[in-house]
């Protein structure tokens, strides 16, 4: 009887789980559906789900009118750029809350990460002014340094909590084998946090991969991402629902990908700390 | 060479004071143990030596040389920890070549030290191995090994033993005692284990609440105890600390009895006393009396084959010449 129980439970559990994850897969599955619509059917009401004509169309159409591969371009250089830059700057800050803590460690994890609360329109008047007083706006460099600080408390977050399990004695054991500080972060505690670090690169290059609101308002024409890409072709001569997701399909897929590549990594640095 | 002199060093965290100055001499070629109850401080002593803490006050010496601000890597010591701290990223061969590989030294001379220190240690058949493939003994073997290469002025010993079972913990006792004999480097040891302090140490230092209680070879400690405190701590079964009239026969505030001073009969003797709990080790049989008078429970330590059960009634008489006084401050009477 127990074992019947067990096995209905299983079976419950995982329809659940199934059924909350096409929930909310749904937009993106109806955005790629959309995509190989024409446009009459990518606005019928009521809406066709899979009988529809497939057609390949709004893509030729998409990659005659925009350069998709300069937006893919400009935006594997910006997030892969902002985030290599924030581990930089990150893994130092993380080691030393990590492992020399005072008494307001806390506190300054805290400030770092409540800047994330600020909504991000509050400093664009003054970042913009910067970016054109630096003549950066409309630079990818620009755009790395930009996305970077927005994610640079996330990164020393992450870092933070795995350093945070790497025990201290270790550390001390290098410093009394003679280890610099530099070697000590090279040679010790770098390779033993490598599956932190590279779930920390994983989400925030996503992160940067999907940011819009600095990446669509900074640039224009030559540091322009996949964002610019797809809010391009919502544009003001009229809605064009199957081309908006042919461009938006073409511009997560490479996310999509690698996050399908990588789900495992994300899933256990996402909940690394959570489960001892 | 690997003298080290402690000069009114103290050091606090924050408002609480853990070490009140204290001075220590520790000889070139010593080995030293120091050793209390947990909570002591005896292991932020040994920190502060290595300098993985910064002392508050005084300064430190290392060689005749001041070390007190000098960093931990630079202070010519090598320390194994606890939890053997192995870099378990790296094999063993590369654990061991860590230290000489941050020291710079040639390839040829590192990998002649390494073939020397594994086969001292029995490890020449685990070099390629990661730590995590390795039992706790071998462990420890590696992180001493890892010591041992950088040759250093002075070994530091952090409760090395207290992760291993008790079989295992009494043969590296050996091995490292052994070690010393054949390295006479100055060795200091951290442990909270007063049977591994007596085996082990030519100088035995008993910290309690961060201050020295004693300093003394392991007999001098057992013999002369300076105050009731390091009596009731050094030998094992405990001594027996007795107060009240008993004492003060004696024309002291304690008298300190060890259970191996104390006769017994069943018949007559000073003290009469019920059995509670005897254990027998073989050897020598532990015997708890109760109903004594004196104390809860009176240890004794007899060796032959004297039968007792629990509950018999057994005389006890105290060997006078072996008996401790001690004041009300607790201080030895001599």
């Amino acid at each position: 009887m127990a074992r019947a129980v067990t096995r209905n439970r299983k079976i419950v559990n995982t329809a659940l789980a199934w059924g909350i994850g096409l929930l909310i897969f749904f937009p993106i599955l109806w955005t790629i559906l959309t995509s190989f619509k024409t446009e009459a059917q990518a606005i019928s009401d009521p809406p066709v789900f899979l009988a529809f004509d497939w057609t390949l169309e709004n893509y030729g159409i998409v990659l005659e009118r925009s350069n998709y591969m300069r937006f893919l371009w400009n935006s594997v250089i910006i997030a892969g750029g902002s985030t290599v830059l924030g581990i930089i700057v990150a893994v130092p800050a993380a080691w030393s809350m990590a492992f020399v803590p005072s008494r307001r460690t806390k506190d300054i994890l805290l400030w770092m990460l409540s800047t994330k609360m600020l909504p991000a329109v509050g400093v664009l008047y003054p970042i913009y002014l910067i970016f054109i007083r630096l003549g950066i706006l409309d630079s990818r460099t620009g755009l790395v340094i930009v996305l970077m600080l927005m994610n640079l408390p996330i990164i020393v977050w992450m870092l933070y909590t795995y350093f945070r399990e790497i025990p201290g004695e270790i550390l001390e054991a290098a410093r009394m084998d003679g280890a610099s500080l530099k070697n000590e972060i090279v040679h010790v505690l770098m390779p033993m946090a490598v599956p932190g670090i590279a779930s920390t690169l994983l989400l925030n290059f996503i992160l940067a991969w999907n940011e819009a609101f600095w990446t669509l308002n900074l640039t224009a024409a030559n540091a322009a991402p996949l964002t610019a890409f797809i809010a391009s072709y919502s544009s003001p001569e009229g809605l064009f629902f199957a081309k908006l997701s042919a461009a938006s399909t073409m511009a997560i897929a490479p996310i999509l990908i690698l996050g399908w590549f990588s789900q495992k990594q994300l899933v256990s640095g996402l909940t690394f700390g959570a489960v001892k | 060479m690997g003298h080290i002199r402690l000069n009114q060093v103290s050091k606090s965290f924050g408002d609480v004071q853990v070490i009140p100055p204290l001075d220590l001499t520790i000889e070139d070629g010593e080995f030293t143990v120091f050793v209390g109850p947990s909570g002591c401080g005896k292991s932020t002593l040994l920190r502060l030596i290595a300098g993985l803490e910064d002392i508050t006050s005084g300064h430190i010496d290392i060689d005749g040389a001041d070390a007190t601000n000098v960093p931990p890597a630079k202070r010519g010591l090598a320390m194994v920890f606890q939890s053997y701290a192995l870099y378990p990223h790296m094999s063993v061969r590369k654990n061991i070549a860590f230290p000489m590989k941050m020291a710079g030294l040639p390839e040829a001379e590192q990998t002649r030290r390494i073939d020397n220190a594994a086969s001292a240690l029995n490890l020449t058949d685990y070099l390629d191995r990661r730590p995590g493939q390795l039992s706790g003994g071998q462990r420890q073997r590696v992180a001493i090994g890892r010591a041992i290469v950088r040759e250093p002025a002075a070994f530091l010993f952090d409760e090395p033993l207290s992760n291993l079972d008790a079989a295992l913990r009494v043969g590296m006792r050996l091995e490292i005692s052994e070690l010393h004999k054949r390295l006479k480097t100055t060795m200091v040891y951290v442990t909270h284990d007063q049977v591994e302090a007596m085996t082990m140490a030519d100088r035995i230092v008993v910290l309690r609440a961060g201050m020295i209680e004693q300093v003394g070879s392991p007999l001098e400690l057992y013999h002369t105890p300076r105050n009731a405190f390091v009596a009731g701590f050094i030998g094992s079964p405990k001594m027996n600390l007795i107060e009240g009239p008993e004492a003060q026969k004696h024309g002291a505030a304690i008298i300190g009895i060890r259970p191996e001073h104390t006769d017994v009969s069943k018949t007559e003797g000073l003290w009469k006393g019920v059995v509670g709990v005897a254990e027998h080790l073989g050897s020598d049989t532990f015997i708890h009396v109760h109903d004594t008078g004196l104390a809860d429970t009176f240890t004794v330590r007899i060796t032959g084959d004297i039968q007792v059960r629990h509950g018999d009634t057994i005389h006890l008489s105290p060997q006078m010449d072996k008996l401790h006084r001690f004041d009300a401050r607790g201080l030895r009477i001599d």
